[in-house]
């Protein structure tokens, strides 16, 4: 079972039922945080670091000796990571998506491909939870290649929970792509009605079931409620808005732990999300 | 020789546009034929990323020699060096006015980028 947690909507709490689902979850579970711009699962689940891998995506090297200043590679290349004018090519490789085309398209093979690294995946073990997360460099351009290293990390015998990024582009995208069930964690304003019509017609798109959070139930008005009722999505779990809770957050302290009387609610979202015998039915 | 100045006009009375990267039009300017075409450059304008690249290719694809512009980012610079075209910046004023100026040889060749990329 993979559970992913997104929102249109940035501050709306992904993290927040991430960790806390994956807590309250009580056996053996990975939670990926696939946020790599901003990874802060971490800062919830205190455990040994137990691995940190630097990740590249491939970028061309062009062998000069061999190079006739053709410029297929350039034709090819749609990012203008590489551009010829009948001369060995100028490489960006911060342009580069890592493709791999221009390295085919060489009829003389003068390109190479070396590694440029873009951020790292790091591993820690925090009891019930083994935590991966990606971590992507200041200023590099694309977190999807580092998003599909911390998805290579998922063990299939072992249920898990992916922490998405909030948006609708590319790097969400990436992270939901596999998942049997999608929660979309939203808050009752008019702002996280907005971003949730928008995330919901991103699932929608790419076929997953899902079902919604609402956060900070109390503020706000009733349309995140009235827009779900009138499409028949269903609402998982409504999270009230407690001081209390917000204080715990900002201590970096896990809700079912600092405020035990919420563990009911968090463990009926482990039952509604993990324990479906038919995801269909979301 | 081929002469490129971005526009956003059509015709010699048309300002000079600022941007390279982002320019809407170029007008290459003949100095042989004293003719001039105008070619567009919506394909760099909406272009996510890499438009200075992009309009360096298509500056050199156009044949010209040397380039008129207000200011150029560091990935077009390399790009228009490498197709051994010249750079000019050239300050407000008309492409007629730039024109006189570069022929009268008052635009010295830049020697380096003059704006960081993703320079608006």
């Amino acid at each position: 079972m993979i559970l992913a947690i997104a929102s249109g909507k940035g501050g709306t709490g992904k993290t927040t039922v991430s960790v806390n689902l994956a807590r309250a979850f009580d056996s053996e579970i990975q939670l990926l945080d696939c946020d790599v711009e901003e990874p802060n699962d971490h800062l919830f689940l205190k455990g040994e670091p137990t691995g940190r891998e630097i990740i590249g995506i491939p970028v061309p090297e062009v062998d000069e000796a061999l190079c006739d200043g053709c410029g297929e590679c350039g034709r090819f290349c749609e990012y203008h990571a590489i551009v010829s004018f009948g001369t060995t090519p100028l490489v960006f490789p911060e342009m580069c998506h890592g493709c791999g085309g221009c390295t085919m398209v060489c009829p003389v093979k003068a390109i190479r491909e070396t590694a440029r690294p873009i951020g790292a995946v790091e591993t820690r073990r925090a009891r019930n939870v083994t935590l991966v997360q990606g971590r992507l460099d200041i200023g590099a351009a694309m977190a999807p290649p580092l998003i599909h290293a911390v998805k290579a990390r998922l063990r299939k015998d072992l249920p898990a929970i992916l922490d998405a990024p909030p948006g609708t582009s590319c790097p969400v995208i990436a992270t939901l792509r596999g998942a049997d069930l999608v929660l979309l964690v939203t808050e009752p304003t008019p702002f996280g009605l907005h971003d949730l019509t928008l995330a919901v017609e991103m699932v929608r798109e790419l076929g997953i079931p899902f079902g919604v959070v609402v956060n900070r139930v109390g503020i706000g008005d009733d349309r995140v409620h009235r827009y779900c009722g009138q499409r028949h999505i269903p609402i998982l779990l409504e999270i009230p808005d407690d001081r209390r809770i917000a204080e715990a957050c900002s201590r970096g302290s896990l809700i079912v732990e600092a405020l035990p009387e919420y563990r009911g609610l968090f463990r009926s979202l482990v039952e509604k999300t993990m324990f479906r015998t038919n995801p269909k039915e979301a | 020789m081929k002469v490129a100045f971005t526009v956003s006009g059509g015709d010699l009375a048309a300002p000079l546009d600022s941007r390279f990267g982002r320019a809407p039009k170029f007008l290459v300017y003949d100095l042989d034929r004293e003719t001039f075409e105008v070619v567009d450059n919506r394909q760099s304008l909406d272009a996510a990323q890499g438009a200075g690249i992009q309009s360096a290719e298509t500056v050199a694809r156009l044949g010209a020699k040397a380039l008129v512009t207000g200011h150029c980012g560091p990935k077009a610079f390399r790009v228009l060096r490498a197709a051994g075209i010249r750079i000019h910046y050239a300050g407000e004023g008309t492409v007629a006015e730039a024109l006189a100026r570069y022929r009268a040889g008052e635009l010295p060749e830049a020697q380096t980028a003059d704006v960081e990329g993703h320079w608006t």
